[in-house]
């Protein structure tokens, strides 16, 4: 792609992915309302929310230091960094040969790490359980994201995403079972990593059972608006990367903007049909006990293991 | 400078370098001269150091050579690009340590300063020397050599007995492990260690299988009680903590390092092509190091004994790159093999910068608080902010966070594992990826540790403990060193690639990587696999600054400093009430199921319970050698009864069987 139009395809795949991610997020909750028996606060809700927490008044903890400040920006910086490289609409952007899936993994650590840290600056008992659960539970996933990415780059004897998608999309109709296993073994580590259930509960009220939530008590204003959004963005991400590695039909290859324009429709439309995946996920099953999580990461893991091996022993 | 005289400059300098040792017993200079002077001249001296590796990574080997004792035992020297790789490594980790060291013993008394200053400029004149050396005789000499000077290094803080436990067991098994590359040297020599002393001339000697599985074994064994490796790292945690953080820090980033040296040199130049297992035997021992001592590491409470254990485990992710370029070695697929020796080596360098600067990080805090415990520390980014902002960089090096250096070593050696499918057998096709999960889990599970080291010390409030004053102008200095090159090296990684296939040339039978630009990292093909760091870190920044910018011009209103909510609780709000260092840990202690000992102790009316994480490898493995060793030695002693005539007896016997058997 020449280097303007990509620019431009770059900047309407960022600015489109931070506008969408909170309709995902309401999409969600309405589909967990309707599966619940609830009546939903509405499909755009977390705009409203946004919105709201935007012009509130922002306070800050008397005892904390500097980064307690920075690390909503960093995450947020570091969200929109990892949108600009996964090719959600559009393969071949100018930023993507910067990162492949390791860098990849390695950003969204870089946005963990700020937050944890930041959550220990507050300096109060639950951030210390919001760090250390946090902590843990990431490095369980880690192996099980690694075994799951691997497969996926093994087949194309490439780490780089551009390539993954573009094999795929040559590829159309071929289904490889190692693959079937990596997207299995992802969708586990995309439950882990997003704070859903059966991990943790984004909806729970009691501290004692928070990780990710207990990481955000302390924000207020402008600072929880934009950790929210990093959140749904996140959630946006994973399920993206998900496509990008295993469901990349419709991605374009061509820089028009029509191509551009039917690619986000897709994009929304796969969106719409995984959310309901997920609020089903999330209904049917409970929360586990921290200390069931462990399991629950190596039933993951082992899945990007039989990748793997199906992978060497079948040769796709 | 000529190339010629390379060698001989080193040489010279660094019997210069011993100057300290000599000034520091002259009672008539002032204290504070005697410190700036000798930690100075260490500095210069290691300034010379670097400049020479780097020119000896692009240069062709040199040699000297020069009398020794005996007519034909000499001291010979060489100084090829490998021995340059490692003296750049020593006088990186040398000169930010002794920079420190000028601020460090600042306080110290006329007997402290005497008692660092002489050992100090030896340990680093018997490393340059170790690294230079190009015969058994030279290369034993500074080994030992190196290893008592650090073990006096280890006293100076103080005598209490469990310094001395530690300088004693490091010394023991510092020695074990001479004796075992003495074997090996002796092997290797086929018993003549005077005249087929020299390396290149043992490497031109033909062994028989069993006697280079032998010595594979042997240098195994020597050089993995100088690394760390499992079972023969218990010297470790204990040395590491006792030292004072310069020795610590020069320790763990330098003379590790050199027992690296020590298996590339002799495993891999002298030893000819070896058999299949001895790259699966590093790759395996490595990665049971690794997570036995991640693990280890997590769940400590001191912050120097923390960094000990993570020092061990960067060794055994080291020896795991290695095991892999030997494996893909071993099926000629030089490339391949070239790309993970690399990573190995960019993981020695990375390891020296980010861990010396914690180390010294750990200092400094010492020093501010008077305590290494992190149940007593915290709230020190408030009190000791540069300090903090600079061991923040060393965390995320560490944590192996893009664009830093750890990622980018990180980065290299993933990127080995994933070209596994070459190999023809279809065992390690399928095991290396798993290995590779591994070495992950590895890498997530040291982040959880530092995140505890750097959140619960730096962090949240203090707890028992208040920094006085934030570190000195030394010491600041020498840390901001290293932070500006863990940065540089992990933005510029391409340049470092390119110096180290000159070391890949020499050991791999000429295969180097393509060349690589400046700002991008493709190992193999910019298709397969590219990382741009600076692109990372000019998008991340970028990203950051425009988000910044839209919030404050829209929604900018200036923040209200407010009681901390804490759910409601902040009322009986003690600073005790943050977790502990031990809480942290606990949910990985329980998963993983360590065994955790609490001895109760009354002391004057107040319990209390210290919690202790013994090493099992103590109850497993030295224990009982110990008793063994002591049965035998009882056994022994009951041939010493005081009796003449049996003495009479034992030599009149011992003559009759030399008459009889060696004639």
């Amino acid at each position: 792609m020449t280097s303007l139009i990509g620019w431009r395809d770059q900047c309407f795949q960022i600015l489109f992915v931070v506008a969408a991610a909170p309709l995902l997020a309401g999409w969600l909750q309405t589909v967990r309302a309707l599966l619940q028996n609830r009546r939903s606060a509405g499909i755009l809700q977390p705009y409203r929310d946004l919105f709201r927490l935007f012009h509130k008044e922002t306070l800050i903890p008397e005892q904390s230091s500097w980064l307690f400040q920075f690390a909503p920006y960093v995450m947020f910086g570091a969200k929109i960094m990892a949108v600009a490289i996964v090719p959600i609409i559009a393969n071949g952007l100018p930023l993507a040969s910067a990162a492949d899936v390791i860098a990849l993994v390695g950003l969204l650590a870089v946005a963990r790490i700020f937050q944890v840290l930041a959550d220990m600056d507050t300096g109060t008992a639950f951030g210390s359980y919001g760090a250390h659960r946090e902590m843990l539970i990431s490095a369980l996933a880690e192996p099980a994201l690694l075994a799951a990415l691997f497969t996926a780059s093994l087949l194309a004897r490439s780490t780089s995403l551009v390539q993954i998608v573009h094999l795929s999309q040559i590829q159309l109709f071929s289904i490889h079972p190692s693959m079937v296993f990596a997207a299995i073994a992802f969708g586990f580590v995309l439950l882990v990593e997003n704070a859903r259930i059966p991990v943790d509960n984004p909806a729970t009220h009691l501290e004692l059972t928070m990780i990710h939530e207990a990481m955000v008590l302390e924000y207020s204003g402008r600072h929880l608006a934009l950790l929210e959004w990093a959140a749904q963005l996140k959630l946006f991400l994973y399920m993206t990367i998900g496509f990008a590695l295993f469901l990349p039909w419709g991605i374009a290859a061509k820089p028009s903007l029509t191509s551009l324009v039917i690619a986000a429709g897709l994009v929304l439309v796969k969106l719409f049909f995984a959310v309901v995946v997920l609020a089903l996920v999330e209904t049917l099953l409970a929360k586990k006990r921290l200390f069931r999580v462990p399991e629950f990461a190596i039933t993951g893991f082992l899945f990007g293991v039989i990748g793997l091996l199906s992978h060497f022993m079948l040769g796709s | 400078m000529n190339s010629g005289d390379c060698l001989l400059w080193v040489l010279y300098a660094s019997l210069l370098a011993l100057l300290p040792t000599v000034l520091v017993a002259i009672p008539a200079l002032p204290i504070r001269w005697k410190r700036s002077l000798g930690f100075l001249l260490t500095v210069a001296f290691c300034l010379l150091l670097i400049v020479v590796g780097i020119h000896a990574l692009a240069s062709p080997a040199l040699h000297a050579s020069i009398p020794g004792p005996l007519t034909d035992l000499a001291w010979q020297f060489t100084l090829d690009p490998l021995s340059g790789f490692f003296l750049l490594v020593l006088g990186s980790v040398g000169f930010a340590a002794s920079l420190h060291a000028i601020g460090y013993f600042h306080h110290g008394s006329q007997s402290k300063l005497k008692q660092v200053l002489l050992p100090y400029p030896v340990f680093v004149t018997a490393m340059v020397w170790v690294l230079l050396a190009a015969n058994a005789y030279t290369f034993l000499v500074a080994w030992e050599l190196m290893a008592l000077s650090s073990t006096f290094l280890i006293l100076v803080e103080g005598q209490d007995q469990r310094r001395q436990q530690a300088a004693y067991l490091y010394l023991l098994i510092a020695h074990l492990g001479a004796l075992a590359l003495f074997v090996a040297f002796a092997l290797l020599s086929h018993g003549d260690l005077i005249s087929n002393g020299n390396f290149q001339r043992m490497a031109q000697l033909s062994d028989s299988p069993i006697v280079a599985n032998a010595v594979f074994g042997l240098t195994l064994l020597g050089f993995g009680a100088k690394l760390g490796l499992l079972p023969l790292h218990a010297w470790l945690p204990e040395a590491h903590p006792a030292a004072p953080s310069p020795v610590s820090a020069l320790m763990s980033g330098a003379m590790l390092p050199i027992a690296v040296y020590g298996l590339l040199r002799i495993d891999w130049q002298i030893l000819p092509a070896g058999a299949v297992w001895w790259g699966p035997l590093w790759l395996g021992l490595g990665l049971c190091s690794a997570l036995f001592a991640v693990l280890y590491s997590a769940l400590q409470t001191d912050m120097k004994r923390l960094l000990a254990y993570s020092s061990m485990e960067n060794m055994g992710l080291i020896l795991i790159a290695l095991g892999l370029s030997r494996i893909f070695a071993e099926q000629n697929l030089w490339p391949l093999a070239a790309l993970a020796l690399i990573a190995g080596l960019f993981q020695v360098l990375n390891h020296a910068f980010f861990k010396s600067l914690l180390f010294l990080g750990s200092g400094s805090v010492l020093h501010a608080t008077g305590t290494l415990e992190m149940s007593h520390l915290g709230g020190l980014i408030r009190s000791m902010p540069q300090t903090a902002f600079l061991v923040l960089i060393g965390i995320f090096a560490l944590a192996g966070l893009p664009p830093l250096n750890g990622f980018a070593s990180e980065w290299l050696l993933l990127q080995a594992f994933l070209l596994a499918p070459s190999l023809p057998s279809g065992m390690l096709r399928a095991i290396l990826p798993l290995a590779a999960a591994g070495v992950v889990l590895v890498t997530a599970v040291a982040a959880f540790a530092i995140v505890k080291f750097y959140g619960i010390a730096f962090l949240g409030r203090a707890r028992s403990a208040v920094a006085k004053q934030e570190a000195g102008i030394w010491e600041r200095a020498s840390m901001a060193f290293l932070a500006l090159f863990c940065v540089l090296l992990g933005v510029f990684p391409g340049r470092v690639v390119d110096s180290l296939s000159h070391i890949t040339a020499l050991l791999l039978h000429g295969s180097q990587i393509a060349h690589q630009s400046a700002l991008a990292l493709t190992p193999i093909s910019a298709q397969r696999a590219s990382y741009l760091p600076g692109v990372f870190l000019l998008g991340i920044a970028l990203s950051i600054a425009v988000v910044f910018v839209l919030v404050w011009w829209r929604f900018g209103r200036s923040l209200r400093r407010a009681p901390v909510w804490s759910c409601g609780f902040a009322a009986d709000y003690s600073a005790q009430t943050q977790d502990s260092p031990t809480g942290f840990s606990q949910p990985l202690l329980r998963i993983f199921g360590v065994s955790l000992s609490t001895l109760r102790n009354r002391q004057g009316g107040r319990n209390t319970l210290p919690v202790q994480i013994p090493d099992p490898f103590w109850k497993g493995f030295y224990l009982p050698w110990g008793r063994v060793t002591l049965w035998i030695a009882g056994g022994i002693s009951r041939l010493q009864h005081g009796r003449i005539t049996s003495y009479l007896l034992y030599s009149f016997l011992t003559l009759i069987v030399l008459l009889v058997f060696f004639r």
